[in-house]
């Protein structure tokens, strides 16, 4: 027990003297966190707009002012020339344009027709959908003000209530999948490139002829990790609650303790990775490539899992992560209890029994 | 001349002896254009729906029908009460909760006026923003059936209307692999030329063979444009694979000049190799590099608009993007793929992006020591 503790002291001393790996694994979460939090957002806001106004009346200045006053766009010009249109959008000055054919007003009010043409870049599909969407609703509510006098009958009013997010924020979706990528990177990146350089430069077959039985070399390897990945997970969620003012709603324990059996999946798969690999880089590359790409793909918290094909589908259920990710969601966002989310832990356990296994079998005492 | 040309012999064998870098270069471009473009659909269909029909008239199982047949959502539970419904959204079967109050039918006929409740799992916001909207439309179209099937005669024709016609333009189809593939292609040549040249240096640092360089009359930019120059033939050759994949698979060729492409590219990687070099020359061990190089990496992609505009993001951020390379390669692939930019448009891009390599290279030449 005495020498279990002396190694891990030296694991300790071991990381905690690389300032720079403790930048990667201290910085990294917080980081993440401001990112996602702050900067990453699929709103539309000060769009840039061009309009090409051709009728120059009462119909189309209306529009136009309301569309300036509009917080999802920003007037980048305003002609008369359709020419211009395309020019801009290959500059990449303008997102839509806005035109408005000669004697708009007259064929408004003579006709009670009257057309307006909206061209937008759908290099980005979603965001010109978006921006249609907002300039069809500017466009109709002036003609309503047109038709305030009518009378509607037989009105269905929907009311909508938001649940759990009802400003509509990012963070409750991407909080718990911070949690599942910092957590991932930290144990298996970190684990199996530590192990792996202790076999690249020799140093290995010194710890593996001490006395300490090898198993608890490794034990002791993983230990540090999973302090350091705990304490992640708590500057997380304190970040979350101070400064995106988004707070636990479940029990804290359970979350941990949820955590904490996520952690020791994700050291098993860095053990296990360490044990099959000899060089760093090719330790980096499988801790890239297998475990960073599938976690990012399949926890669904970038990519929606249920548009993806049926294979997709299917892999994404033995990706530990997305069951990591549906068990934070539930307790953290909607503050379910352990009855709610007990398949996915059992799942979750199963994963790292596997696992565990399989490394133990491949462990090999000698190196050569 | 004849120093540089010794070098780069030099490293072309390391390299080509290195499997996995090799592995590298021709799997990393496959595998993430043939995968991460599947998994990238932002389309939002499919959305799971609970209904609560309290009412049970013809009235509401016409709404019923024509939400269902408009193939946004999908009938995942027909419950009697609301309480059930939430049970479903807490264990995520259901994203959208329709209830429709008792005698509906009636009281719309009657009261003029009728409410129905919806509640929307918001947690993915934009999700939920789309569903709820999408929901509210088809409720609006039925509200007009029913009030056209009440009142035959109905006035709206003789109200001022306004129609709007919009064309998606570079893009008709509103296609997402359009969106996602130049994409890729800019953060594959970003993150094979990142990181093989990061842990270069580095690893000659390890393993000390450096040491040998450094008693050799080899100058410093000489040592600097030997690892250069393979690394940048290098990311050319994925840039090439990864445009041969997007064409086969994806049907996607460049409309702008692919001359200007490569000029482009090729500029790029000088200054994202030289960023590499740079942070290979003030770490000590490959495992710092790989970290270090990682942690850039993650901040440039995400905050590159490979998947959020830029536009969306706050001033501040904005303002880190414009010292983010990888934003401005992501742009001009955009650009000049989608949507047939010249010369005259990425200009101002390419001049910033020239201006990251200088900087980049010459600090990595100044910082890298021969003496310890």
């Amino acid at each position: 027990m005495k020498q279990l503790l002396v190694f891990i002291k030296k694991e300790f001393t071991h990381v905690l003297r690389d300032r720079k790996t403790l930048l990667i694994l201290f910085g990294m979460p917080v980081i993440q966190v401001l990112i996602f939090g702050f900067a990453l957002s699929n709103e539309v806001k000060r769009s840039e707009i061009m309009i090409v106004d051709q009728a120059n009346d009462q119909a189309s200045q209306a529009i136009i002012s309301k569309i300036g006053a509009s917080q999802y766009f920003k007037i980048e010009k305003l002609t008369n020339d359709s020419k211009q249109i395309e020019p801009a959008f290959k500059e990449n000055k303008i997102k839509i344009a806005v035109i408005f054919p000669l004697n708009f007003n007259n064929h408004l009010l003579r006709e009670n027709k009257a057309q307006v043409q909206v061209l937008a870049d759908a290099t980005d599909p979603n965001n010109a959908t978006a921006l249609i969407n907002y300039v069809s609703a500017v466009i109709t509510d002036y003609q309503s003000t047109l038709n305030k006098n009518a009378f509607a009958p037989y009105r269905i009013i929907s009311e909508t209530k938001m649940l759990y997010n009802p400003q509509l924020k990012g963070a409750p979706n991407f909080v718990p999948g911070v949690m599942a990528l910092v957590l991932l990177l930290v144990c298996v990146m970190l684990t199996a490139v530590s192990i792996v350089r202790e076999k690249e430069t020799g140093t290995m077959e010194i710890l593996l002829v001490s006395p300490m039985r090898p198993l608890l070399v490794i034990l002791s390897k993983s230990t540090p990790y999973l302090i350091f990945s705990l304490v992640n997970v708590a500057s997380i969620l304190l970040l979350s609650t101070y400064v995106l003012n988004l707070p636990v709603k479940g029990s804290l324990l359970l979350l941990f303790a949820e955590s904490t059996l996520f952690i020791i999946t994700c050291l098993t798969l860095g053990i296990f990775i360490s044990v099959k690999t000899s060089s760093q880089q090719v330790a980096m590359l499988i801790s890239l490539m297998g475990m960073l790409l599938p976690t990012i793909l399949f926890s669904g918290f970038m990519f929606p899992i249920e548009n993806m094909p049926v294979p997709l589908q299917i892999i994404s259920n033995i990706v530990p992560s997305k069951w990591y990710y549906i068990i934070v969601k539930a307790v953290m966002i909607k503050g379910l209890g352990f009855s709610a989310i007990w398949k996915e832990t059992l799942i979750l356990t199963s994963i790292t029994i596997f696992l565990l296994l399989i490394s133990l079998k491949n462990f090999k005492t000698r190196l050569a | 001349m004849r120093t540089i040309r010794f070098l780069l012999r030099k490293e072309f064998k390391q390299i080509f002896r290195n499997k996995s870098i090799l592995a590298m270069v021709v799997a990393m471009p496959i595998i993430q254009l043939l995968i991460l473009p599947l998994a990238a659909n932002y389309e939002v269909k499919n959305i799971n729906l609970a209904i609560i029909d309290n009412d049970h008239s013809t009235y509401s199982q016409k709404l019923i029908t024509t939400i269902t047949a408009s193939g946004y959502f999908r009938l995942t539970g027909y419950n009697s009460s609301f309480k059930e419904a939430m049970q479903l959204v807490e264990a995520d079967k259901a994203d959208l909760v329709l209830e429709i109050p008792q005698n509906f039918e009636r009281n719309l006929v009657r009261e003029n006026e009728q409410k129905l409740f919806v509640a929307v799992n918001a947690i993915n916001g934009t999700k939920a923003n789309l569903g709820g909207s999408y929901l509210g439309n088809i409720i609006k179209n039925y509200n007009d059936d029913i009030r056209l099937q009440l009142i035959p005669d109905s006035r709206s024709n003789a109200q001022p209307k306004i129609e709007i016609v919009s064309s998606n333009w570079f893009n008709p189809l509103l296609n997402d692999h359009f969106f996602i593939v130049p994409g890729i292609l800019a953060i594959l040549i970003t993150m094979i030329g990142g990181f093989l040249s990061a842990l270069n240096i580095v690893k000659e640092k390890e393993i000390g063979t450096i040491e040998q360089i450094n008693v050799t009359p080899i100058k410093k930019y000489h040592f600097i444009l030997g690892k250069l120059i393979p690394f940048w033939i290098l990311g050319n050759v994925v840039f090439t694979i990864g445009l041969i994949v997007s064409w086969l698979v994806y049907g996607i060729v460049p409309f702008g000049s692919l001359l200007l492409l490569y000029g482009f590219v090729a500029v790029y990687l000088l200054a994202i190799l030289g960023f590499g070099l740079l942070i290979s020359t003030y770490c000590e061990t490959q495992q710092q590099a790989m970290f270090i190089m990682f942690f850039f990496m993650m901040i440039f992609i995400l905050m590159g608009g490979l998947f959020t505009p830029i536009e969306s993001m706050p001033d501040w951020a904005q303002w880190v993007t414009k010292f983010n390379p990888v934003s401005y390669l992501i742009n001009v692939m955009r650009m000049v793929i989608l949507k047939g930019s010249g010369l005259k448009d990425v200009l101002p891009q390419l001049g910033i992006v020239a201006l990251f390599a200088l900087v980049l290279n010459a600090w990595a030449i100044l910082n890298y020591k021969k003496t310890n």
